[in-house]
């Protein structure tokens, strides 16, 4: 057994999704003044939509591309009749494709993050980090594709659906087995990935739980009594 | 009938002198703070002009306020709700800080540090956003003062829609101006409420007062599109949205806003309005624009109306919020006289902060001959402000009410003229514009003396019906957002401001 995998990707995991949710509570409770989407769109409008659509619905469609294809049990795509070679390549097709937008707008953002003053100025530490890490990360995740194309027939698809699974009903020591002949490629980005859900209650990402949903339902008005 | 009451405000334009002592009085006390440096709660614009953000009035710029769609319903003029969700990733309708100013502030200290030169060293301005120099201040929250810039500009002013040959208005003998002083018009159908995705703002049921829950806020920024008069502000330092708190704190005590306690010119109204909460919805979805003003005064419930003094006690308004109600110098303007409009009507909003049009230009034209006079009353046609221009902005372009309020203040001074000149009663002029003496007695009362008593009507107890004193035992005063937070530690995980920090320097009391 290796034991950085082991510590990377049997342990880093829990520790992480500790953190994500206990991290993600407690903000909400006691910091909630703090809890917020940060966006500067006020301060510099030059190219903002273009770059924020682009940025937001790449990195939505990726996430639930994740969500299928690493949490969503294979007996699901069985039933649906895909094989895993299908598989595979619906994901580099998705993935790419949403991958690239993500791409353009991110690299606007970051550029925008980066090189306009304004924007630069009103950053925290915290605001470029986790814009740069999540860059870092997307960039990670497209040259996956480049090295799933080695290998079309979807097994490594399943070692890493494999892995999470195993890790989700708490059997880390199997699930690492699963890590041990990947690309170093597919390592980098699920660390990566990981960290990013360290870093999430602690920088802007938190508005992602505050998808406002209950808006469509709402009334128009809002009154408050105070007894 | 569902009774409830609100604290409004009338704004006596006839009067104001555009000192700009309540944008300074509310900037000092609301938002001499980092992120809100551009915001004015209340700012002074002069008209015409573009105004502050550029152009704020025209909502097809800003997609603000309400409209009504073909099929009759009452609908964001940004959009659906769904439309609104789609774009909460880039608000297509925000303006950017430059439409408002880039806040600055000078190198004062290079007056002190430069050196022996052959010219007098000069502060520059500085950007308080960037930190770099700016080179030129492009806009401010008054830019316009007293007609500046050049009226090709000031000419887009959405109010000269309609009037006709607004050209001539640009030449220096045809000229013509008056201030508007804005805030936030703490609407009866406030489009912000409606437009926040997060469901942060809210109508506080005992004052009317409309709000932004700074912990529920996400920074979405839809209110401040939706808002057609743009009084929501978005922070770029705290990510938040804020807005005109009415003084809060002060009306809740029974003391005025900031901005109507310190106003010089004593132009400014505070009371309670009574009105059918149930109604609210059909009176914006008026079909027509015109028929705004109407729908709104028919919301108001009368205060000395023994069905609407039970209805209101069984709503549990207070008995000294009723007393108040039937001393409002509001409801007296807005009701009783009709010398006080709403601002832009047609937004659909249904504003609380109404304006008692600008007289002054034209009784100076009438006393120097060049008016035409109509009975007793001169010919508002021939004025110096075009009636259309105040129309388009009080009472979306029916020019009826604005000719009613402006010969009853004419007949007002006319009257009283008359009788401590002359020595003689007029009832001539009075009859003419449908007011009895008793009526123009009290009118000099207020909008002439205005007392301080008479201005501000504020009934103290809001809290008391409004909250339960026990379970504010031990509770933090006003704190901006994580409740009161033990003024403790140094570190803070979530990027918010290290507590126990003090920003302002602390008063010392000495002997």
């Amino acid at each position: 057994m290796n034991y950085i995998d082991m510590l990377l990707f049997g342990i880093y995991p829990y520790i992480a999704s500790v953190i994500f949710f206990v991290g993600s509570a407690l903000r909400y409770d006691r910091e909630q003044f703090t809890w917020k989407a940060q966006s500067s769109q006020i301060l510099d409008k030059t190219y903002f939509r273009v770059a924020s659509v682009l940025f937001h619905v790449g990195i939505i469609m990726i996430f639930f591309g994740h969500f299928a294809g690493l949490v969503m049990p294979y007996e699901v795509w069985n039933f649906l009749g895909i094989t895993l070679a299908q598989k595979q390549l619906i994901a580099m097709g998705v993935g790419g494709f949403f991958g690239a937008l993500c791409f353009v707008g991110l690299t606007m953002l970051v550029w925008r993050r980066l090189f306009n003053p304004r924007v630069r100025a009103s950053s925290s530490v915290m605001d470029t980090l986790i814009l740069l890490l999540i860059y870092w990360q997307l960039i990670l995740g497209i040259l996956t594709i480049f090295v799933s194309t080695g290998h079309m027939d979807g097994y490594v698809m399943q070692d890493l659906m494999s892995w999470s699974r195993y890790l989700l009903t708490f059997r880390p020591a199997e699930a690492i087995e699963f890590m041990a002949d990947i690309h170093w490629i597919y390592k980098a980005h699920v660390f990566w990935g990981i960290t990013l859900f360290v870093l999430f209650p602690f920088s802007r990402l938190v508005h992602i739980w505050s998808v406002p949903v209950k808006f469509i339902g709402r009334r128009h008005q809002i009154v408050r009594r105070r007894f | 009938m569902k009774v409830r009451a609100q604290i409004g405000m009338v704004l006596n334009l006839d009067k104001c002198i555009g000192c700009h002592t309540c944008s300074i009085t509310c900037k000092n006390v609301w938002t001499s703070r980092e992120g809100v440096e551009y915001a004015w709660f209340n700012n002074v614009e002069t008209k015409p002009g573009v105004g502050f953000p550029k152009e704020w009035e025209n909502q097809d710029v800003w997609n603000g306020g309400w409209e009504r769609t073909k099929k009759g319903k009452l609908q964001l003029k940004m959009g659906g709700k769904l439309r609104i969700l789609a774009n909460i990733f880039a608000n297509p309708d925000l303006p950017q800080i430059d439409d408002y100013y880039e806040p600055f502030d000078f190198d004062y200290q290079h007056l002190h540090t430069a050196g022996d030169t052959k010219h007098q060293p000069v502060a520059r301005p500085r950007s308080l956003i960037s930190g770099k120099r700016m080179e030129k201040i492009e806009w401010g929250p008054n830019w316009e003062e007293i007609l500046g810039t050049e009226f090709a500009k000031r000419k887009k002013d959405k109010n000269f829609d309609e009037v006709v040959q607004k050209d001539i208005y640009g030449q220096f003998e045809k000229t013509f101006m008056m201030y508007l002083p804005r805030l936030c018009e703490h609407c009866l159908n406030p489009a912000c409420v409606a437009a926040c995705p997060s469901g942060a703002i809210y109508k506080r049921e005992e004052d009317g007062i409309v709000l932004i829950d700074q912990d529920k806020c996400r920074g979405w920024r839809m209110c401040v599109s939706g808002c057609p008069y743009k009084k929501i502000y978005y922070n770029w330092k705290t990510g938040k949205s804020e807005k005109c708190t009415f003084c809060y704190p002060r009306i809740e005590a029974g003391q005025p806003t900031t901005c109507s306690e310190t106003c010089v010119g004593r132009i400014r109204y505070l009371g309670v309005l009574l009105y059918d909460a149930d109604k609210i919805e059909a009176a914006a979805n008026t079909p027509n624009e015109k028929d705004l003003y109407q729908a709104q005064l028919d919301l108001f419930l009368d205060p000395f109306d023994p069905e609407v003094i039970a209805a209101a006690k069984a709503e549990g308004i207070p008995e000294n919020w009723l007393k108040a109600a039937q001393r409002s110098p509001v409801y007296m303007m807005a009701m009783e006289w009709k010398v006080a409009l709403p601002l832009h009507p047609e937004y659909r909003t249904l504003p609380m902060v109404w304006y008692v049009p600008p007289l002054s230009p034209i009784q100076t034209a009438v006393e120097a001959g060049h008016v035409g006079m109509n009975g007793e009353i001169p010919d508002l046609k021939s004025l110096r402000i075009p009636l259309r221009y105040l129309a388009n902005m009080l009472t979306a372009g029916d020019e009826a009410p604005v000719v009613r309020a402006l010969e009853r203040m004419i007949a007002m001074r006319a009257y009283k003229r008359s009788q401590n000149v002359d020595g003689i009663e007029d009832f001539e002029v009075l009859k003419q514009v449908g007011l009895t003496p008793n009526q123009v007695e009290e009118m000099y009362r207020y909008m002439a003396l205005a007392n301080f008593e008479d201005r501000f009507v504020i009934p103290t107890s809001a809290r008391a019906y409004a909250e339960n004193a026990y379970d504010l035992k031990g509770d933090c005063g006003f704190s901006f957002g994580n409740g009161c937070g033990n003024g403790e530690s140094g570190l803070n995980l979530f990027g918010g401001d290290k507590k126990g920090v003090r920003k302002v320097i602390p008063v010392v009391m000495k002997d």
